[in-house]
């Protein structure tokens, strides 16, 4: 089947009505539909459900696997966070704990103490300690702050209140980001007399930890204060001390990963923790589509092969159906093609058969029409009591003549209509062809078609069936028929092929055969004729009747010059066992 | 030479008989097998013409009858029916068959045939 019969198959138009009562069993069309749908049905909506389940499950891993790295990540870096600062605030602690730091507060003592702490922690910039009134009363660093008062400043009140305080990031009048740790102590026994040590770290070593963390593209860990103020330095959520684009989620010191929506609309995947004792929230932030990116590129391969898929599952149903269809509407028209010409058969069996009845009908009146006829010319020839009338004789002889011309008509006719198994007898091929031309002579005659029959000499008998060697030439000299127009030229030879061979050739001036289908000729079902009542079937039986007389049968066709059919016949058949 | 014409058609076999009879044989004609059994008792034929195909008896089985009448006598057939079995029945006996409608000269020369004169 062709490319174009895939797509646009014979059966589309083939007309249903013609089959009556039963056109719902012959509707190829409804047939094709129903096919095709089940076909698609069937092997679309497993892969359907499957590309669904896989677009769920994926997006579901992923998003796990998302939250839970972003999980981790907010959990260690708070850890470090918080370590970092709690290890300075114990330092400090530790410090003011000590009783020669308590004793005096002498700026020897102070710088050998910042020193240590530069030495072993690293990060502190100077050390300030601060009397009950807020005055600083001893201080060492880059700065010339001793003297300074803070009694009136939050931080001062909140280490008095609490004990110990840790600010937000901020640039104070030094224009360099720092924080400060302040821790309070109370001299002697006397819990009314305390002095506050005040140290300021600045953020380098604050801002390595964030720095050491190996964040993937589209992650950002930094740290904001309660407010939302950016603390540390962020790849791409704005600059030091800006506030970010989202509201803070609720407080809460464990770590938690939520969805946000930021101002700008945009959805974002937020882990994050509050530091306590600490103004600091860490944030964690993946943009959704960062986050959702391997999902989406997973799902456009899921869509791109399922959509492959499915065009290619439309155009094999497309053409399974197609071509399931075509082979049904194929053998349904083969099958109905049989059946009429069995019909066809049938019919003319029994033509034969009444042919045989007529004639011998007739033969009867045909011999006493004979004898009668022939008892007149005897009475004219032998009785003296009727004179011999030439013109009498005359009339009788022509009657006697048109008796024998029916009754020769009617010996053939009944000879033809005779069905028998094949029979090899001694036949002369001269008598066989002239047999079959005298069936065919008028139609000859009518459209003038020449024909010449040449038996090569020394040819006078061939044993075989004369029935089916009959036929043969019939079928083969009325399809030259066919082929010529009026005033053609048939030509018919007997010739001898080899020892033991004969070879008849029937060759004619018609229209020819094209190459393709000169291949295909000899097929059953093969018609060229099918508009006009062709069964495709004469070509293949007149094969068939040729083996049977065990000869082989070939043609060669010219396109508008003739074709010529020959066939072999043994001059003596071959037993039936060599066949 | 007395030759016996046996078929159901009369009018064909009495044209023949004196056809036959212009061409010097004395031929008798009957249009049923039994009468031509009893004209076989009667006289004393050389040879019979019978019909192949007749109502009741047909031409061979009339042939059988009358060879036991008269073993001697010579048969040939005729057949307005181009039928293979009768053919062969015929041939088989090596009598002449022969398809109506027949030639007289056809007849004539093969009951000289049959009657072993030239």
């Amino acid at each position: 089947m062709s490319i174009k019969g895939i797509f646009k198959p014979e059966f589309w138009d083939a007309d249903a009505q013609a089959a009556g009562p039963y056109k719902r069993l012959f509707d190829y069309k409804r047939i094709w539909q129903l096919c095709f749908a089940i076909l698609v049905m069937v092997s679309l909506i497993p892969i359907l459900i499957m590309a669904s389940i896989d677009f769920s499950v994926t997006r579901g891993a992923i998003k796990s696997e998302n939250t839970l790295r972003a999980a981790r990540t907010t959990s260690n870096t708070r850890r470090s966070v918080s370590f970092f600062v709690e290890e300075r605030k114990s330092a400090l602690q530790l410090l003011v704990e000590m009783e020669n730091f308590r004793s005096s507060y002498n700026k020897e003592n102070l710088i050998s103490m910042l020193k240590s702490l530069k030495n072993s922690f690293g990060g502190f910039i100077d050390l300030g300690v601060i009397d009950e009134n807020g005055k600083q009363v001893a201080y060492v660093g880059p700065y010339k702050l001793e003297g300074r008062e803070y009694c009136g400043q939050d931080w001062f009140r909140q280490a008095v209140d609490k004990g110990v305080y840790v600010s937000e990031v901020f640039l104070g009048f030094r224009d360099s980001p720092h924080f400060v740790i302040a821790v309070k102590h109370f001299i002697g026994n006397d819990k009314s007399k305390y002095r506050i040590l005040r140290a300021t770290l600045d953020t380098r070593q604050f801002n390595d930890i964030f720095s050491a963390l190996d964040l993937p593209q589209g992650e950002d860990v930094f740290l904001v204060n309660r407010e939302g103020v950016l603390q540390t330095p962020t790849r791409w959520n704005g600059d030091l001390f800006s506030k970010v684009s989202f509201d803070l989620p609720e407080k809460s010191f464990r770590t938690k990963v939520q969805q946000i929506t930021d101002h700008n609309g945009e959805t974002v995947m937020v882990g994050y923790a509050y530091i306590e004792n600490t103004p600091f929230v860490l944030l964690f932030v993946k943009t959704k589509k960062e986050f959702m990116g391997a999902w989406q590129r997973s799902r456009d391969t899921v869509t791109w092969l399922t959509g492959v898929s499915i065009a290619v599952i439309l155009v094999v149903m497309w053409a399974v159906a197609s071509y399931l269809v075509e082979r049904i509407y194929i053998a349904d028209m083969t099958r109905s093609k049989a059946l009429q010409q069995m019909e066809h058969h049938n019919r003319m069996a029994s033509i034969g058969r009444l042919a045989a009845g007529v004639a011998h009908e007739i033969n009867n009146p045909l011999a006493i029409i004979n004898e009668k006829a022939g008892l007149l010319k005897d009475l004219f020839t032998f009785s003296k009591a009727y004179e011999a009338d030439e013109r009498l004789i005359g009339l009788v002889d022509s009657v006697i003549d048109s008796v024998e011309r029916c009754g020769r008509i009617t010996k053939r006719l009944l000879g033809f209509s005779r069905q028998s198994d094949i029979e090899f007898r001694p036949i002369y091929p001269q008598k066989v062809i002239e047999t079959v031309l005298s069936f065919l002579n008028k139609e000859a005659e009518y459209r003038c078609i020449d024909i010449h029959v040449s038996v090569m000499e020394g040819i006078y008998e061939v044993v075989t069936d004369r029935g089916k060697l009959e036929q043969v030439l019939l079928n083969l000299i009325s399809n030259a028929f066919q082929a010529m127009k009026d005033g053609g030229a048939l030509q018919i030879e007997v010739a001898r092929k080899d020892k033991n061979n004969l070879i008849f050739t029937v060759r004619d001036n018609g229209c020819g055969i094209p190459e393709s289908d000169l291949k295909r000729i000899f097929e059953p079902f093969y018609s060229t004729k099918k508009q006009s009542g062709g069964t495709g079937l004469g070509l293949s039986i007149t094969y068939g009747l040729v083996q049977d007389l065990g000869g082989a049968m070939s043609v060669k066709s010219e396109l508008g010059k003739g074709t010529e059919f020959s066939f072999t016949l043994p001059s003596s058949p071959r037993s039936k066992g060599d066949k | 030479m007395k030759i016996l014409l046996v078929d159901d058609e009369a009018e064909l076999v009495s044209a023949l008989a004196e056809r036959l009879s212009f061409r010097g044989f004395e031929a008798q004609w009957v249009s049923s097998g039994d009468e031509a059994v009893q004209k076989v008792h009667e006289n004393d034929y050389d040879l019979a013409v019978l019909d192949v195909k007749m109502p009741r008896m047909s031409g061979l089985e009339l042939r059988e009858k009358l060879k036991k009448i008269r073993p001697a006598m010579k048969y040939i057939f005729l057949s307005g029916h181009g039928s293979e079995d009768d053919y062969r029945a015929g041939a088989a006996e090596a009598v002449c068959y022969l398809v109506k409608p027949v030639k007289i000269e056809e007849l004539v020369e093969k009951i000289n045939q049959a009657l072993g004169r030239e």
